[in-house]
């Protein structure tokens, strides 16, 4: 089973390159994009085919490895 | 005493911290492989500059798994003196060891230049011979130096007085100028509550000797001798 983790850093904190990426986008004239924050994209092959063992597996690595919870938050798709 | 000094895969300063511990300082030193897991009696460690197993993922987030960093944990939990310089910083955010997080510079450019620190507290390891708002010109070189701590988090390092160095301008004043890199409140380094282990993103190790133009590191690398013989 395959499961997505999405690492964003938090709403609070701010994400210079997010920044840079909407003000590159502004200067291109796309002024309909206000904001932009950039983030990490994990895809993880796991050997169990239980969702529930798939999700409780990617979130115990993404809190001890793949997300900083100081700093980013992370979600979680599996399937 | 005895240093040691910490070898990470990708470390690229742990010749420089160990030629300031022997040759600068006069002191014995010893590098020390991460996978191993022994301290060897040192009475100082270091966690030397560098870009820890490529800096993937982010700055020490594999570095604090390593063997050794379970030693380095206890020895700094029974009080032991442990300095983290740059990357070595770095690594003592993901491990726990000190609060908070690092960003990207506010900048985005990675920043190798001279600043100013101003030291804040000098009841710390590696500050013992400083004083008070001495300001000493010392080299950064980071991409990835923007301290960041949640609010309530950043009241209580102030309130324990754990900020250990703040950018400044060469005369001591604080200046959004004079922040290389965004880090809130100025912080360029800071302590545990213990005050025993600190990170710094300055490298003292690089302006240790005339030869590197510049001798303002040896301030801290002379307290972390007199500490010892003091404590």
């Amino acid at each position: 089973m395959r499961a997505r983790v999405f690492v964003t850093l938090k709403p609070s904190v701010f994400d210079p390159q997010g920044r840079t990426i909407a003000e590159a986008l502004h200067s291109l004239g796309y002024a309909g994009v206000e904001d932009v924050r950039q983030g990490k994209y994990f895809e993880l092959d796991l050997a169990t085919t239980e969702e529930a063992q798939a999700k409780a597996l990617a979130s115990e690595v993404a809190d001890k490895l793949l997300a900083n919870p100081v700093i980013e938050s992370y979600r979680i798709e599996v399937g | 005493m005895k240093f040691a000094v910490i070898v990470f895969p990708g470390s690229n300063c742990d010749h420089d911290a160990y030629h300031a511990a022997t040759h600068v300082l006069g002191q014995s030193a010893e590098l020390i492989w991460h996978k191993e897991t022994d301290l060897k009696g040192a009475d100082f460690v270091i966690l030397p500059g560098g870009f820890a197993h490529g800096d993937y993922l982010r700055t020490g987030a594999m570095a604090r798994f390593s063997p050794i960093m379970r030693e380095v944990k206890v020895f700094a939990e029974r009080g032991g003196p442990v300095l983290g310089i740059c990357n070595g910083f770095q690594i003592l955010l993901e491990a726990g060891l000190l609060p908070g997080a690092m960003l990207r510079n506010r900048g985005l450019k990675y920043r190798c230049e001279h600043v100013y620190v101003r030291v804040e507290q000098t009841d710390t390891p590696v500050t013992a011979g400083a004083h008070v708002g001495q300001v000493l010109r010392i080299p950064i070189g980071h991409g990835e130096g923007n301290y960041y701590a949640p609010p309530d988090v950043l009241d209580k390092l102030e309130a324990n007085r754990q900020v250990v160095f703040r950018y400044t301008t060469a005369d001591g004043r604080l200046d959004d100028e004079a922040n290389p890199n965004g880090s809130v409140h100025a912080i360029a380094g800071i302590c545990n509550q213990q005050r025993n282990v600190v990170g710094m993103m300055p490298h003292p190790e690089r302006a240790a000797e005339p030869a590197l133009g510049c001798v303002d590191g040896l301030v801290i690398l002379e307290s972390i001798v007199k500490a010892f013989a003091t404590a």
